[in-house]
């Protein structure tokens, strides 16, 4: 991997940029900079040495007292912490994206028509083309949604899609987050730092607008009210204060001038939901709800469940409020269905696929299996139903006892576990200690699908901010950045 | 607005009322303690605490000394200054969106500064305690310079007033149940006098009205009846009516009229009250029916606005 290659070191900061086999965003193999980073590399040479940390102290103090945070699992107090983001702009040419945003669509498209199906007729399990066991047996699926329409055929709302870009500079998918996505909100206070740090540079590229998400979220939810009402109440379903993604709750409903509630807030009543203010009981008609599906509703699913509204499920049911997303949409982005998609695309839309997948191996096969257990240093394996990257293997990097544990936990439960080849995910510029360094990333951009599609240009890249890691979640020490779209 | 908001914000300013009471409180009995001399003082200890409106046990009783003590800092103990100041912050951190965030950044250090002086001895403790003050007027000013006079806002002002309200009628009440009038300025009682007024912030307003001439009888009218002095009864009664009053015209509630009845009534029987018939007819049995009143003002905000009946809610 440690490629160091003979040709000249650039210039402060950029002195200790180092190439290696992943693709580099900035700079080409050769060694030149990227037209499209030009202006941005330009920009940052022009500065005053230490300016650069200057105007990121400047960024990461706003942050504070915005009290911009996220919140760490099991600590008793001072749980919040501060999001870690970089001030460098991540860069997509115009063509690099359109090709991204024609992949998304087709992806959501067939994603939505692939859960009306499985939820009504079944045709593509019929037809054979995904195994009836793999969605039966998926723990995500709703049987209580079965024969049910949801409004508008919507079943995928908001989907944020992780994509990474191999050494060869495609963009493949690696995960479809088809429940409740988050991070949108860091996106959106990403760019108001770029904008303070490079307001020149920004001016210059003629960077696409990201501004609209919360109003296209907006029109997205009023487009699912329920039949006759033309004025709906909305409303934003936290699990509170102590959730991790709380801060973007919060920051969502200012935004979009929705009220912001948590299950004890509502109640039902002969099928319909209410609010309790005090001016009285209001009624809601859509839900844009960022609990997961397990604890919308004690009386239906989690019985021990205290973060949701019991009758929910019955109000939905009969068309009385609109959730966002709709339940069991987990099916749609289980690991092992996954796989899938590029056939389910092919099934329903009949087009090749524009954005590929991973090469993805089954457990449930068995010489997938035996292949994969024979030679498990070389793969990522990951837990079908987990996200956040949670009950994953890092292959390189797994200790030998570590791979003896997760060998046992698949032979125990094929079904639960995929893995694929371990991907050198590319490479971007990130501000670390004063000096400009390439560190890995991955793309995550938000869909918003409805009776149209509106992907907003960019998305949150993440990084991995530890150099070497491959590992971009906030919850396993990732920092965010923000995404620039060129529009020449 | 959400009843789980304006319950959140109602407890939030309860809280740092509270705080602020008890910090003023044991800060003077501090004061008072020096000049008291060397001797056992859990008997007097006791009586602060019941002024505090906290009932002790013989036991308890026994060790109230140890008790006022823990209540500086004490997180275990539910009535402590730092529990109150936790209690305000967390109802703050449920509804950070309906407050400025100026308010947010103060009670965050606020929170901070009392964490970080958790520890120390009790003769340090005022240093301590004066921070509490200051912090909770800084808030107060913030609060009002900051937030829309809104809806949520009359809930912080109701939720300040109201728990004044109860805070300086246990306080006098206790005071005059126990105190002997003092003989002369020599005498050490007429020190405990001077705290009373101290506790209530009210001693040199109560010089100007009446000069530093101190008779029990003036001082309960000054503390229960004064009608523009902020920390008498009356007027945190009448500031509670006024809250309650803009509630029921922001939310245009036909249920609202109940609660405010019931603040009117506490207000009239204060702004009515003659002091020689009061003090005919027991003090004490005069704040006890202050106290039972301001109760059900704390109910019926409750039952109209926050914890109120599904069917309630139906039929209006």
């Amino acid at each position: 991997m440690a490629g160091v290659s003979s040709r000249q070191a650039l210039p402060a900061p950029f002195h200790e940029y180092e190439l290696d086999a992943a693709h580099d965003e900035m700079v080409a193999p050769d060694g030149s900079v990227r037209p499209h980073y030009e202006r941005l590399y330009r920009g940052i040479l022009n500065l005053e040495p230490g300016e650069l940390r200057r105007r990121q102290q400047i960024a990461d103090l706003s942050f504070l007292h915005q009290g911009i945070t996220f919140t760490v699992y099991g600590r008793e107090e001072g749980t919040e912490r501060i999001f870690p983001n970089d001030p460098l702009p991540r860069i997509l040419t115009q063509q690099e994206w359109s090709r991204i945003e024609r992949g998304l669509a087709q992806r959501i498209t067939a994603l939505n028509l692939f859960l009306k199906d499985i939820y009504h007729e079944g045709r593509i399990l019929n037809d054979g083309v995904v195994p009836r066991d793999m969605i039966y047996s998926c723990k995500h699926f709703r049987r209580q949604m079965r024969a049910f329409s949801v409004r508008k055929d919507a079943y995928i709302s908001v989907a944020g899609t992780d994509l990474i870009r191999m050494p060869s500079g495609e963009f493949v998918v690696l995960e479809d987050n088809v429940r409740v996505p988050s991070g949108v909100s860091y996106m959106l206070v990403s760019r108001e730092v770029t904008k303070r740090i490079f307001p020149r540079t920004f001016r210059e590229c003629g960077v696409a607008s990201i501004e609209h998400y919360p109003q296209a979220l907006l029109a997205h939810l009023r487009a699912l009210a329920p039949q006759g009402c033309s004025e709906p109440a909305i409303a934003l379903l936290t699990p509170g204060v102590f959730n991790s993604a709380y801060f973007e709750h919060a920051f969502l409903a200012r935004q979009m001038g929705i009220e912001l509630v948590e299950g004890r807030d509502l109640v039902t009543h002969d099928n319909f939901v209410y609010m309790r203010t005090t001016a009285g009981l209001r009624r809601v008609d859509v839900i844009y709800r960022r609990i997961d599906d397990d604890f919308v509703d004690p009386l239906v699913f989690r019985h021990d469940s205290s973060l949701g509204v019991p009758g929910l499920f019955n109000a939905y049911r009969a068309g009385n409020v609109s959730l966002a997303n709709a339940l069991g949409t987990g099916v749609a982005d289980d690991k092992a269905i996954y796989a899938y998609v590029p056939s389910i695309i092919r099934y329903y839309l009949n087009e090749d696929p524009v954005l590929n997948n991973v090469e993805t191996y089954q457990m449930s096969v068995a010489n997938e299996r035996r292949m994969v257990l024979d030679n498990l240093e070389r793969y990522v394996v990951k837990a079908v139903g987990e996200s956040g990257g949670y009950g994953m293997l890092i292959g390189p990097h797994s200790t030998a006892a570590e791979r003896e544990d997760f060998r046992h936990r698949i032979e125990a439960d094929p079904r639960n576990y995929i893995a694929q080849p371990t991907i050198l995910l590319s490479r971007a510029p990130c501000l670390i200690d004063g000096t400009v360094q390439p560190r890995h990333v991955d793309l995550r951009p938000y869909i918003l699908y409805g009776e149209r599609i509106t992907i907003v240009p960019g998305g949150l890249t993440r990084v991995a901010l530890r150099k070497g890691s491959l590992v971009v979640n906030s919850s396993q020490g990732g920092g965010s950045k923000d995404t620039w779209v060129l529009q020449h | 607005m959400l009843s789980r908001v304006a319950d959140s914000l109602y407890w939030m300013s309860r809280y740092l009322e509270r705080a602020e009471h008890t910090a003023r409180v044991i800060n003077i009995q501090l004061n008072l303690m020096l000049e008291r001399g060397v001797g056992s003082d859990d008997a007097y200890w006791a009586h602060v605490l019941r002024t505090l409106g906290i009932e002790l046990s013989a036991t308890e009783a026994a060790e109230a000394q140890m008790l006022a003590v823990s209540l500086v800092r004490d997180t275990r103990h539910k009535a402590s200054i730092v529990s109150s100041i936790v209690g305000a912050r967390e109802n703050a951190r449920q509804v950070r969106e309906q407050i400025s965030s100026e308010m947010w950044e103060q009670l965050n250090r606020l929170f901070h500064t009392v964490r970080e002086r958790g520890d120390g001895s009790t003769w340090d403790a005022r240093e301590f305690l004066q921070s509490v003050k200051e912090g909770s007027h800084l808030f107060q000013g913030i609060t009002d310079s900051t937030m829309t006079h809104g809806e949520g806002w009359q809930f912080i002002q109701a939720g300040r007033f109201l728990e004044r309200t109860v805070a300086v009628s246990s306080l006098v009440g206790e005071h005059f149940r126990e105190l002997p009038q003092a003989r002369d300025e020599s005498d050490p009682v007429h020190l405990e006098w001077i705290g009373l007024l101290r506790s209530c912030t009210a001693f040199e307003a109560y010089c100007k009205a009446y000069t530093a001439d101190l008779q029990p009888d003036r001082i309960a009218e000054f503390l229960v009846l004064h009608p523009s002095f902020p920390h008498s009864i009356r007027f945190s009664a009448g500031a509670l009516e006024k809250a309650v009053k803009e509630i029921g015209r922001e939310v245009a509630h036909k249920r609202s009229s109940r609660v405010e009845r019931i603040a009117g009534r506490l207000h009239a029987t204060l702004s009515f009250g003659q002091i020689d018939e009061i003090m005919h007819g027991g003090l004490d049995t005069y704040l006890e029916t202050v106290l039972r009143q301001t109760g059900q003002v704390h109910s019926a905000l409750y039952q109209t606005y926050i914890a109120y009946p599904i069917e309630a809610a139906l039929e209006a």
